[in-house]
């Protein structure tokens, strides 16, 4: 039997939806009974919300003040010592996950496998280098442990109904004082969550400044959808950094993606290629964008948004 | 303050179009142009533009790779790097190995801070760093936008999901950067010519006692599935039209 520890990523208040798509991934290794661990100062909310989560076996708590904020070097030894009793350990491939498991990987001395995408066998495993420009499918040793981050975009979250056992877990490791949390800072905002939108409107250099970019703003909230970004344009300062969508930003799959002046480079197309639809409006028809859309429009899009923000809404 | 080191990748150079080998072995890399990873650029601006805050901080930049790599070392030293060391092998190494090099060079060198891209943008693989700052015991502050030296701390704001976080290490650290941090400086002719005199050591995993283990084996290389090419509309009317029969609006 293999038995997959999941790191559940939450707020102290939500699991994030991540989780549930890490279960699903690792539900596809053959005979594998799935844990999630979460840690947390207190946990016990989040740990119902994992509970439900079908096909997990069990939660486990770990509640310690030290675990309030997401630090690697305090949660690593933590995993490490917890990851005995099982043979794969996962988390989402999130800023939370991608900083958090190699740490875990490397107390273990066990190989990582970074954004897998697919699931071949127990120790078998597809992921994407390159930006995306080429997938390799890799295998590891049976006899050592496995880590890896799970690519959040290519599985669907498992549904809900489940009832796994809940159960307080106490782990003596010694824990570091080297580094402290000291404060975060949001775009707290009432849009949807841009790595679970189904809807994204996103925007590129060819807004020409933060004040134009409020267009798309606009047209996304008309519609529901969240907002993403080019790098180009979060690099310009057209907006911030947690909006940016591609190989070094954030890897989505919305049923509809809007790229509005975006061209399209290959680094931004990793981010999108799980998207169900990509529409495209850029007024250079020999955009690369346009090689990968389902709808493209050539066009100018300060007349183009407006429009399609009336005709969308209506 | 005394030294800073950084380490460096030599990859396919970013605006290379990648293409997959026909028999699944791997990637093109026969002419294609090389560089230094652009994460590991802005990780060595870094290092540079803290040395020139302080006194006698020594940058000392180090990779592992072919002999070739010399070429990005020496990119590093015309760019403001005091010193190379370059780690040859001739087998590409795991990210676990690499960190474990790295390792072996910090307990010789003594580094305050080790800098590092967030990533390299071959293999994507974003695990060199944090593994270095475990197996090293010390702290790690990844995706930085802003690092601030204040005698043996850092605060380090960090790129992460949710906008953006603050933390403070003690050093020595490991610190990984993001694309936000800087941007880094052009090399001037007369700082290549200079970089010529500046010392490159060559030396080998046996020297340093690590062996390049194989955790995981890549058995096959394919290029990504296409998306079928879509159709292109004349106007918005027609776009919604379009949206609404695929039930998307």
């Amino acid at each position: 039997m293999h038995k997959v520890l999941i790191v559940g990523e939450h707020d102290g208040k939500a699991l994030n939806p991540a989780t549930a798509k890490c279960v699903t991934c690792a539900s596809g290794i053959p005979d594998s009974e799935i844990t999630i661990v979460l840690l947390g100062a207190d946990t016990a909310a989040v740990a119902a919300q994992a509970a439900a989560v079908a096909g997990v076996k069990s939660v486990l708590r770990v509640d310690r003040p030290e675990n309030e904020h997401p630090l690697a070097a305090i949660f690593a030894p933590q995993l490490a010592a917890l990851a005995a009793d099982y043979t794969h350990v996962f988390g989402p491939s999130t800023s939370f996950g991608k900083d958090l498991m190699p740490r875990v990987a490397a107390l273990l001395g066990a190989p990582q496998v970074s954004d897998l995408m697919a699931v071949e066998g127990a120790y078998r495993f597809r992921r994407p280098t390159y930006a995306g420009n080429a997938i390799v499918t890799v295998e590891a040793d049976p006899a050592r442990k496995l880590i890896a981050t799970v690519r959040v975009a290519s599985f669907e979250a498992a549904k809900s109904g489940g009832n796994a056992a809940v159960e307080s877990k106490s782990i003596s490791v010694t824990l570091p004082s080297h580094t402290r949390y000291v404060g975060a800072k949001s775009g707290s905002t009432d849009r949807p969550d841009l790595q679970t939108a189904k809807r994204v409107v996103s925007g590129g250099r060819a807004l020409g400044s933060a004040e134009n970019f409020k267009l798309l703003l606009s047209l996304a909230d008309k519609i529901g959808a969240a907002v993403g970004a080019s790098r180009a344009a979060v690099d310009a300062g057209y907006a911030p950094n947690e909006m940016q969508v591609g190989q070094t930003g954030k890897i989505i799959s919305p049923d509809i993606y809007i790229a509005i002046g975006i061209s399209g480079a290959i680094q931004h197309l990793t981010g999108i290629k799980d998207a169900r639809t990509i529409v495209a409006i850029n007024k250079d028809g020999e955009a690369p964008i346009f090689e990968v859309a389902d709808v493209g429009l050539v066009g100018d899009l300060f007349q183009i948004v407006p429009e399609l923000e009336r005709l969308m809404g209506g | 303050m005394q030294k800073i080191m950084v380490c460096i990748k030599r990859v396919v150079d970013y605006n290379v179009r990648i293409r997959v080998k026909p028999d699944g072995s791997g990637v093109m890399l026969d002419g294609v142009k090389m560089s230094v990873n652009p994460f590991d650029e802005i990780a060595l601006e870094e290092s540079l533009r803290i040395k020139e805050r302080g006194t006698n901080i020594e940058v000392v930049a180090v990779s592992i790779g072919i002999a070739d790599t010399q070429q990005q070392l020496r990119t590093a030293l015309a760019m403001g790097a005091d010193r190379a060391i370059l780690v040859q092998t001739d087998t590409p190494v795991e990210p676990l190995t690499a960190a474990q090099t790295f390792l072996a060079l910090a307990k010789k060198e003594n580094p305050d801070l080790i800098f590092l891209g967030k990533q390299a943008i071959d293999d994507d693989a974003n695990q060199t760093g944090q593994m270095l700052a475990a197996i090293w015991d010390r702290p790690q502050a990844t995706y930085a936008s802003k690092v601030e030296i204040s005698g043996n701390k850092a605060s380090v704001t960090r790129e992460i999901d949710a906008g953006l976080e603050t933390i403070e290490v003690d050093l020595p650290a490991v610190v990984t950067v993001d694309l936000r941090l800087n941007e880094p400086r052009y090399v001037k002719l007369p700082d290549i010519m200079k970089a010529k005199k500046k010392p490159l050591d060559v030396t080998s995993l046996e020297a340093l006692g690590v062996s390049a283990g194989v955790l995981l084996k890549t058995v096959k290389t394919e290029p990504p599935a296409q998306r079928q090419k879509g159709v292109m509309v004349k106007d918005v009317a027609e776009l919604v039209d379009v949206l609404k029969k695929k039930g998307l609006i």
